[in-house]
């Protein structure tokens, strides 16, 4: 699971073959010709039809995570979950089937095994917030397939900041919102919280992927309790494959690393803090 | 028959005339992501590697980007190994290229950038110098690329201290860039090369505060194409050595267009953000376009202007 799957140089048009609500989010599929199936944690750089429209923006091409992939007969299928929150994301939601969809990927470095991680790690708990349960979808599915024991705790604002469960159909997942319209009225970091408390968390590996507040707070109960965690970490990308160096996530020992080539998933005691100026929305 | 695109440039034989931005495309990063193609399949003619300065710099902090229409904003600050690490580290990996190394180079003193030349300089890896007198992102480099004087005095310590091409970066941040490429021609530059990034601020939309780390930045992407295009056209006039163009060339129609006013050749820069392998395409629709044209060969450089 831990090497990066290469990607082809340069980007590539694919077709959307799907794009459908799912909560408040839209679940855009895309049917990949030209590239090999992707790591889970991995990320494509994509832009679509009437990229650099009004206005003039989107221009640069917007990251986002693989959330579930299936090699076919005539390529593979990619799975992107999306939220629309600005023009990029915008049009992207609103593209139909059939529409172009560009992109450059598999990018980054995928998720670890928990026992990579830490030698006596057997389980893995998945800890999603949001948007970022995506990358979280095809981890489980890769877990599953090695026959790693996991529990799925999943994190939502309110109703209309939610969606995408489906991409978890058999498995039990638990979930909280802020709101209490599904699950633990709170936070997702509650459930962990629990879950750290109790025997198997000694054998344990966490997987998070959410707002950074989120994932801050992630850090900071597996740190207290010594269980390896790695989180996949967001910040605005301009290009993806290390070239801008605008994806600069601080570093514990000082200095910075390129989240799109040394992330977007981190080893929670890799970098300074989770909190990264501009990273979040 | 497929238009002559071969050129020589500073006495360096080159294939085509795409170079890349520096700064806007790193091999060895992109290698990690797409693996021996990125060699294999380099769409630039020489490489220009990202700037390098006499000590490490970790960069400003984030964030770093701002999207524009049609363009962005970067506040990088030069992030770099600093010369030593460039040499051991990051040089020997260059060298895997195939074709012609350019090593770009700014320090805060004059001593700074005739250490970095005198030691780049005597690499035979290397094929030319950059000396990068224009990054808006830092203090010290806004001066001397912003004055003529400054710039002749500089080119007067580091000319004689490596016999390699030097092409001096010009800013777009002043007013009379054609003074500044006459004092390079003038200090015995080899070749100029324009335009760099515009100064430039974004704000955060919610709070309307300035929205980079380090307050503003510099601006690049079809944005300021037409600014560089008279740029160009502006500085050709003025100066009988090579010019290199760029500034938002995102087609092979781009190309031409600085190839046109007289630039004898052109760097992709934030387009390969949006498709790695961008400068390729605009290597095959500059060849379209001359075919369309009857072209069999470049536009000569430096067509006689009448006016500034
Ligand atoms: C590795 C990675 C994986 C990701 N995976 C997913 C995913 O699976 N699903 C998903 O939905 N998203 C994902 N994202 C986030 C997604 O890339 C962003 O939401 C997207 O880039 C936003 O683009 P936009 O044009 O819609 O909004 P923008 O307007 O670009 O961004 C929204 C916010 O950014 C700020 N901003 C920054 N620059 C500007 C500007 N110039 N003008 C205005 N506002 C600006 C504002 O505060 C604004 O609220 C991922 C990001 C990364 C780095
Ligand atoms: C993210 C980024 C980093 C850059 N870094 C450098 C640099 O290190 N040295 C330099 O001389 N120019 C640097 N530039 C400027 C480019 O080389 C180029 O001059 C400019 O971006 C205009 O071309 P473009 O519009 O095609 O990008 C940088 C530009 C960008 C966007
Ligand atoms: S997004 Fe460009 S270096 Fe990471």
């Amino acid at each position: 699971m831990t090497d990066r799957v290469l990607a082809p140089f340069g980007r590539r048009r694919c077709a959307v073959v799907a794009n459908e609500a799912t909560g408040g989010y839209r679940l855009i599929s895309a049917l990949d010709e030209g590239g090999p199936p992707p790591r889970a944690g991995q990320f494509y750089m994509l832009a679509g039809a009437g990229w650099g429209g009004t206005g003039g923006r989107p221009y640069l091409p917007r990251a986002f995570s693989v959330a579930e992939a299936e090699a076919g007969a005539d390529g593979v299928r990619l799975d992107f979950l999306c939220e629309a929150v600005g023009p990029g994301t915008g049009v992207l939601a609103a593209l139909a089937v059939g529409d172009a969809l560009h992109l450059t990927g598999p990018l980054g470095r995928p998720f670890s095994t928990p026992c990579e991680l830490a030698p006596g790690a057997a389980g893995a708990i998945l800890v999603g917030g949001g948007i970022g349960i995506a990358p979280l979808a095809i981890l489980r599915r890769a877990l599953a397939e090695r026959g790693v024991p996991q529990r799925v705790l999943l994190g939502f604002r309110d109703r209309a900041h939610s969606g995408g469960l489906d991409l978890f159909r058999c498995s039990e997942v638990r979930t909280a919102s802020e709101d209490g319209h599904t699950g633990h009225q709170g936070y997702v970091t509650d459930l962990l919280a629990v879950l750290l408390e109790g025997d198997d968390a000694d054998s344990a590996a966490v997987y998070a992927c959410g707002p950074a507040a989120m994932l801050e707070a992630v850090r900071e109960l597996c740190a207290a309790r010594d269980v390896p965690a790695e989180l996949a970490m967001e910040t605005p990308m301009a290009c993806g494959f290390g070239s801008c160096f605008g994806c600069a996530v601080p570093l514990a020992g000082g200095g910075y690393m390129r989240l799109c080539v040394d992330g977007p998933v981190v080893r929670a005691e890799e970098i300074e803090t989770a909190m990264v100026a501009g990273s979040g929305h | 028959m497929s238009p002559d695109l071969s050129l020589e440039l500073c006495g360096i034989r080159l294939e085509h005339p795409i170079l890349n931005g520096s700064g806007t495309f790193d091999a060895i990063a992109a290698h990690r992501a797409f693996g021996d193609a990125v060699d294999e399949r380099l769409p630039f003619s020489a490489y220009v590697s990202k700037t390098i300065t006499p000590e490490r710099r970790a960069g400003n902090p984030p964030p770093r980007l701002y999207e524009t229409p049609a363009g962005m904003i970067n506040s990088i600050g030069l992030p770099n190994k600093g010369l030593e690490g460039f040499l051991m580290e990051d040089l020997p990996d260059l060298v895997r290229l195939p074709v012609p190394l350019c090593v770009s180079v700014m320090a805060p003193s004059r001593p700074g950038f005739a250490a970095l030349v005198e030691r780049v300089g005597q690499r035979d890896e290397v094929a030319a110098i950059e000396v990068n007198v224009s990054c808006p992102n830092v203090k010290s480099g806004l001066i001397v690329g912003e004055q003529p004087g400054e710039t002749l005095a500089l080119l007067e310590v580091i000319r004689p201290l490596t016999d390699k091409p030097l092409i001096v970066k010009l800013t777009p941040n002043c007013s009379d860039p054609a003074a500044v490429a006459r004092a390079a021609a003038e200090g015995g530059a080899d070749a100029v090369s324009l335009i760099n990034t515009l100064r430039a601020t974004g704000l955060d939309p919610t709070t309307l505060d300035p929205w980079l780390g380090a307050t503003s930045g510099g601006l690049s992407g079809p944005a300021i194409r037409s600014i560089a295009l008279d740029q160009v056209r502006r500085v050709v006039a003025q100066v009988s050595i090579p010019v290199i163009g760029m500034g938002g060339i995102e087609t092979g129609a781009d190309a031409l267009e600085f190839l046109a006013l007289g630039a004898s050749a052109v760097a992709v820069g934030t387009a390969s953000f949006r498709d790695p392998a961008a400068a390729r395409r605009v290597r095959s629709e500059l060849v379209s376009e001359l075919v369309s044209r009857g072209l069999d060969r470049l536009p000569s450089p430096h067509v006689p202007s009448t006016s500034t």
